[in-house]
């Protein structure tokens, strides 16, 4: 895989309260800071991810890129005791002004470990979006289903057994059904939270492949502790530390010539 | 419940739990013999109960190997989950019984100089009373003493082990800190044999009465509205005991809320 | 003395060796203690219960004093429609207070709720019988299989909400991000997804709360009264299984003993058949 960038360093300095900037982005933040439990996880985070990009988001753990992910799509709903600050803009629009159901339709997830659900079959796990929310005929879900399994690259490997317990998958093709259960329900950005963490490295290269060719339709922010994967599959690089944004930059940039002194020490294995 | 008693509570007023008197025909009600049975039948339970419960907890948490340990809990949890009357039916047919015929000779024989132990051996009474009520509730403060033990971090005993100390040492320690909730446990328990009605009407002989012989017939709280309740003539009785159900709710309700805050003390901390 | 000679003492050493043998074989003895009378009144039962049980037992009605025969058909019958009312009215409320412990655990009512079923589970079943008395037999004048069952049901929720709790815990959490993450409601979610995940352990605990009603006595002795007729209209005293037990075995005749004991058998059976059920189901799920 090569890097997709190969046009010249934009000005770096685009002020995100420009309107046009904000809905040129796929996701555009403006002094994002999440706290839990009053104390700050992540503090003023600004970032603007274009359409159809893949950006990578490394850094330490516990610096807080999780937590920056999942405020993407409002996940710390979940989480009592959770305050957001700050604005988040979706293709330009205010991601206060959706409810939640609506912005999670938009805005897809995939998580470290496979969590397909364990009652329904591969089938049903693939149509999952449209079952749980009563939507869709037998032959609309007979099409999601192919179209899906197809584009996560699962489609050969379960068309036979596709009534079968998504439990009897193993971890790898898990992982390739909850993508597809992702893109069914047709979202505009993905966010990926450490998606191969759990998987061997062949599963890996070929959840990796699948997000270079995911790229075309979709945006994709993911969180990744391995900065091989970084490098090889995304276009820019953000790198958190301590819960602030260091930089963030072209990958090829970031892993040849950072701008910070820390991301250069973090990218060269100096700590983390 | 309040409402429904409140006839024989403007009738009687405080009197209600200081009278021994209890008849129907002539319409005169007071508790106290129903609530002396009930506290001496519960207590004595709880005196019996508690070391047997707290041994079985350590060793199923502590002595046994694993595969014992399921077995055995399991079978603990099924005696919990026996129903009352079967007990009582038991009691009648089996335990009555073998307490005439063999445990109250032994300790008349043994212990005849205490007044507690003295009098006729009817079988029935309040001592074969708090037996059954013993084994009802062992599966009780067995299941608390064990989460209670389980709560407690391994690396406290194995730093008694480090200096020395023998294995009831450190298990001995280990009571020390969960005593907390085993008390709960040992409430929880209490509670339970309080308001246990079946059982406890089968055997207990139902003899409105106070006598210090632990072989004599009692009476309970709750065993006087079982007996009464049903066939009870005019609204006075119905009032009475009402207000007997009503002590016996307010009673388990203060001892239940007791147990559970000193269990939740325990187990939230771990 | 010092320390080190307390220690090392070899008296006390062998003092405190012998306390450690002595305490734990007084374990030993507790457990076995509290085992034997379950295995004596199993025993007892299944012994005295076999021999007494017979195709009568379950279709006969019960005989007038003094003749021998009859069986306990209605009683069987009214437990069967007083648990079917308990559980009409304690499964669903019970599920649904067990759903909100779990799923809104961080919310003070969550925490309310949750006291109150732990204390409620520790009011005796007497005192709940004189609520429903209060409540269903004054209002309606009469004993009654819907004042037995409404008595039932008040009973099953605390057990029904505990294990429906508990059950829901052990859903993982990331299956509750999954499917919010595909844009589905939190309602939605709890109901088709957590639910579903957990279900069957909510059914044993059902079970278990089902097989713990039908053995309840002291809450119907003035609900559902009892009845020794083929009677199963609501608004009239029904017969009970436990029921039938207590007055048969109170009584002086033989015959009726052996009836009772036979009921006796019947619900210890279905304690135990319940019990294993639950044991299997929980033991295999989630490990």
């Amino acid at each position: 895989m090569t890097f997709a960038d190969t046009e010249e360093e934009e000005p770096e300095i685009e002020q995100a309260s420009d309107p046009s900037v904000i809905i040129k982005n796929a996701v555009t933040t403006k002094d994002l800071s999440v706290y839990f439990n009053k104390r700050p996880a992540i503090e003023n985070i600004n970032i603007k991810i274009k359409r159809n990009s893949v950006t990578a988001i490394i850094g330490p753990s516990g610096c807080g890129k999780s937590t920056f992910l999942r405020s993407l799509n409002m996940m710390h709903d979940m989480t009592p005791k959770a305050q957001v600050f700050g604005e988040i803009f979706i293709h330009g629009e205010n991601i206060m002004d959706f409810n939640t159901v609506d912005l999670r339709k938009k805005v897809g997830m995939v998580f470290q470990k496979p969590n397909p659900f364990p009652t329904m079959s591969i089938y049903e796990n693939v149509t999952a979006g449209f079952r749980l929310n009563g939507i869709g005929s037998r032959k609309e879900h007979d099409i999601i289903v192919e179209k899906n399994l197809v584009s996560a690259g699962l489609w050969d490997e379960v068309r036979d057994r596709l009534k079968t317990p998504a439990l009897s998958l193993s971890g790898g093709q898990q992982q390739r059904l909850c993508i597809a259960r992702t893109i069914a329900v047709n979202p505009e950005i993905i966010l990926m939270d450490e998606p191969t963490s759990a998987l061997d490295p062949v599963s890996s290269s070929k959840i990796e492949e699948l997000i270079y060719n995911l790229k075309k339709d979709y945006t994709i922010v993911i969180v990744t502790h391995n900065m091989q994967q970084a490098a090889r599959v995304s276009d820019q690089t953000a790198f958190f530390y301590t819960g602030r944004l260091v930089e963030i930059s072209k990958t090829r940039k970031m892993f040849t010539n950072p701008k910070e002194i820390l991301t250069e020490e973090y990218v060269t294995g100096k700590f983390g | 419940m309040f409402l429904d008693s409140s006839d024989s509570i403007e009738k009687f007023g405080l009197d209600f739990i200081f009278s021994r008197n209890w008849d129907p025909v002539r319409e005169e009600f007071g508790a106290l013999t129903f609530i002396y049975g009930t506290i001496v039948s519960s207590f004595l339970a709880l005196l019996i109960s508690l070391p047997i419960s707290i041994g079985v907890a350590v060793f199923l948490s502590e002595i046994v190997h694993k595969s014992v340990r399921t077995s055995l809990s399991f079978l603990i949890e099924i005696l919990a989950a026996i129903p009352s009357i079967i007990y009582g039916f038991w009691g009648i047919f089996v335990l009555a019984p073998f307490m005439r015929t063999t445990i109250q000779p032994f300790l008349q024989s043994v212990f005849g100089f205490l007044p507690f132990f003295q009098g006729t051996m009817y079988g029935t009474g309040l001592l074969t009373a708090s037996i059954i009520l013993a084994i009802m509730i062992t599966p009780i403060i067995t299941a608390i003493t064990r989460d209670v033990l389980k709560a407690i971090p391994v690396s406290q005993k194995e730093a008694a082990y480090a200096l020395g100390a023998t294995k009831w040492e450190g298990i001995k320690m280990a009571l020390l800190n969960a005593r907390s909730g085993i008390l709960g446990g040992a409430v929880l328990g209490l509670g339970r044999a309080i308001g246990e009605t079946m059982a406890v009407t089968m055997v207990i002989g139902n003899k409105a009465q106070i006598k210090a012989s632990l072989f004599e017939p009692a009476y309970t709280m709750a065993s006087v509205i079982a007996n009464e309740f049903a066939e009870a003539s005019g609204g006075l009785q119905v009032s009475s005991l009402i207000e007997v159900g009503l002590i016996l709710f307010g009673v388990t309700f203060i001892v239940n809320s007791m147990a559970r805050l000193l269990i939740y003390s325990v187990t939230r901390k771990a | 003395m010092t320390a080190e000679k307390v220690f090392k003492n070899p008296a006390n050493l062998k003092r405190r060796k012998f306390v450690n043998s002595l305490m734990i074989f007084l374990c030993v003895v507790s457990s076995v203690l509290t085992i034997l009378p379950l295995l004596y009144i199993f025993i007892y039962t299944t012994q005295s219960g076999i021999s007494a049980l017979n195709i009568d037992f379950f279709t006969k009605l019960p005989k007038p004093v003094g003749e021998t025969g009859g069986g306990m058909a209605n009683a069987i019958v009214g437990s069967g429609i007083l648990i079917g009312i308990g559980g009409l009215i304690g499964i669903p409320i019970g599920i649904l207070g067990g759903i909100y412990i779990a799923e809104y655990s961080k919310s003070f009512l969550a925490g309310v709720i949750k006291f109150t079923t732990d204390v409620l589970s520790g009011v005796p079943s007497i005192v709940v019988g004189i609520f429903a008395y209060g409540v269903v037999v004054l209002s309606m004048q009469s004993f009654s299989a819907l004042a037995g069952g409404f008595a039932l049901g008040i009973l099953m929720i605390p057990t029904v909400t505990k294990i429906t709790e508990e059950m829901l815990k052990l859903v993982p959490q990331s299956l509750r991000e999954a499917s919010l993450a595909l844009g589905v409601s939190r309602w939605k979610t709890t109901l088709k997804v957590v639910l579903k995940t957990a279900s069957s352990g909510i059914i044993t605990g059902v079970l278990l709360a089902i097989a713990r009603a039908a053995g309840e006595t002291a809450p119907l002795l003035f609900t559902a009264f009892g009845n020794s007729f083929w009677q199963t209209r609501l608004d009239q005293p029904i017969a009970a299984l436990p029921l039938q037990i207590f007055v048969y075995a109170i009584s002086p005749y033989e015959d009726w003993h052996r009836q009772a004991w036979a009921g006796a058998f019947v619900l210890i059976f279905l304690v135990f058949v319940v019990n294993f059920l639950v044991r299997f189901v929980t033991r295999n799920k989630y490990s």
